[in-house]
């Protein structure tokens, strides 16, 4: 599997980013996206996500599944949480669960398996939820919490655990250690280095060390 | 059909705790439908002939104030993003969205009719009319509503461009409403063609609707 974009350009109110930019990541390999603070990093991110028109070039998942978008088969870790204040930690990936992991069709029944095995499991009492929200200091029943209540860098471990809650290919991640202690880092780094293992592609917008080995790719020349 | 079901289902549990649009939208309703007669004064039969539109009103009115966090709630926390990129077409999770408002904002308004139907001096035939139309009506005012609440995405402040773009939209639903509604409490007029109209918009609207909602949703993306 390999994720390559050609020429990319990238236009926001009517101002060029960037222009004929190449990305290159192949399975298994992990590209630090960095550049100065509006180099364009975010929006390279949220082109690959489709969240952002492509103002040029070309963009493809070779080697993914036919029928699905690239879009389709990446998560995508913004700024912002995606986590509802009134819902519980648990309801909110429950959710996320639901919506994302939808029927399960994959064209290879092996990888389809693989991928349900991989499945962490009933809430709350699988990994993903208990690393990734709780720990020593806030025990098992944070998942009864209401997520408004979280502060940031636990509210930033829950959004990070939705990526567990379904598997996609391609980690799409915008400044995954924002607001995250030193556990909160090391953690998300093993999460990177499991993906990795497993095949994964990933891109991550950063400013500091991402804990992994990554190539770097710099936007907007020397800071 | 799991990605519809989590999103009415989330829908609807946000919508019912604490903060969430449902209790609000009812509360409007009822004070708006409350106020009325003492701003009319005592007049029973000025009450009774006008008492349908007012309940169209208070309902109109109730849906605009709820439908205008529809998208932007998803919007601000980020939601919004990994909506439009599921697997999840996203006129169906748009559809799904209206469906859970609906569900959450609209019953209620449907279920407190006959409590305040007695306030407008309406009597038990009427009532349950009024409340028919409000049930087949009601969701033309959310699923038409919904394409008002798309385009407020992608501007700061849209609730009042929701008022302004959704009105004219409703105001078939809105006449056919109160059309259908009169017909049944003044007895003369034909209570059927009225009412098979309103029907028909709203299944207009269940095309429509959610088709428009997600082209601007997809338009706006940022």
């Amino acid at each position: 599997m390999r994720l390559s974009g050609r020429g990319l350009k990238c236009v926001r109110g009517g101002r060029d980013i960037f222009a004929g930019l190449d990305v290159e990541v192949a399975a298994g390999h992990a590209l630090a996206v960095t550049g100065i603070n509006g180099a364009g990093k975010s929006s390279l991110l949220r082109m690959i996500a489709g969240l952002l028109p492509l103002a040029g070039g070309t963009l493809r998942l070779e080697g993914g599944e036919d029928d699905l978008t690239l879009p389709e088969q990446a998560h995508y870790l913004g700024h912002r949480d995606a986590m509802k204040p009134a819902l519980t930690v648990r309801e909110n990936l429950e959710f996320w669960r639901n919506f994302l992991g939808g029927p399960l069709k994959s064209p290879h029944p092996e990888e389809a398996r693989s991928a349900v095995s991989k499945d962490p499991g009933p809430f709350p009492e699988n990994l993903t939820l208990r690393d990734a929200v709780s720990d020593e200091t806030a025990p098992q029943d944070t998942a009864h919490l209401p997520a408004g209540l979280l502060s940031a860098g636990r509210g930033r471990r829950l959004s990070i655990a939705r990526l567990l809650t379904v598997r996609r290919p391609v980690w799409l991640l915008d400044e995954p250690t924002s607001a995250l202690d030193t556990s909160g880092q090391e953690l998300i780094a093993g999460l990177m280095a499991d993906h990795l293992r497993g095949g994964g592609i990933i891109l991550a917008a950063t400013h500091g060390p991402l804990g992994i080995s990554a190539n770097e790719l710099r936007i907007g020349g020397a800071a | 059909m799991t990605a519809l079901a989590a999103i009415i289902r989330r829908d609807i549990r946000i919508a019912l705790r604490a903060g969430g649009g449902a209790m609000i939208g009812v509360l409007f309703f009822l004070s708006v439908v409350v106020v009325m007669p003492f701003a009319l004064g005592p007049d029973l039969a000025l009450l009774k002939r006008i008492g349908p539109a007012i309940l169209w009103l208070g309902a109109l009115l109730a849906s605009l104030l709820t439908l205008d966090r529809l998208f932007t709630a998803d919007q601000d926390d980020g939601s919004l993003d990994l909506i439009v990129m599921s697997r999840t077409p996203l006129e169906l999770a748009c559809a799904a969205k209206a469906l859970a408002h609906w569900l959450a904002a609209g019953v209620p308004l449907i279920v407190a009719t006959p409590i305040v139907g007695i306030l407008l001096n309406l009597d038990a035939d009427a009532t349950f009319a009024v409340a028919l139309t409000l049930l087949v009506g009601t969701p033309a005012l959310t699923f038409t509503g919904m394409i008002g609440a798309a385009l407020a995405v992608t501007l700061r402040r849209g609730g009042l461009l929701l008022a302004v773009v959704v009105l004219p939209l409703s105001i078939p639903v809105l006449i056919f409403g109160v059309a259908a509604s009169n017909a049944a409490v003044l007895k003369p007029d034909a209570f059927g063609t009225p009412f098979s109209i309103l029907c028909a918009l709203s299944l207009v609207s269940f095309v429509i609707g959610p088709f428009a909602a997600a082209a601007s949703l997809r338009q706006g993306l940022d």
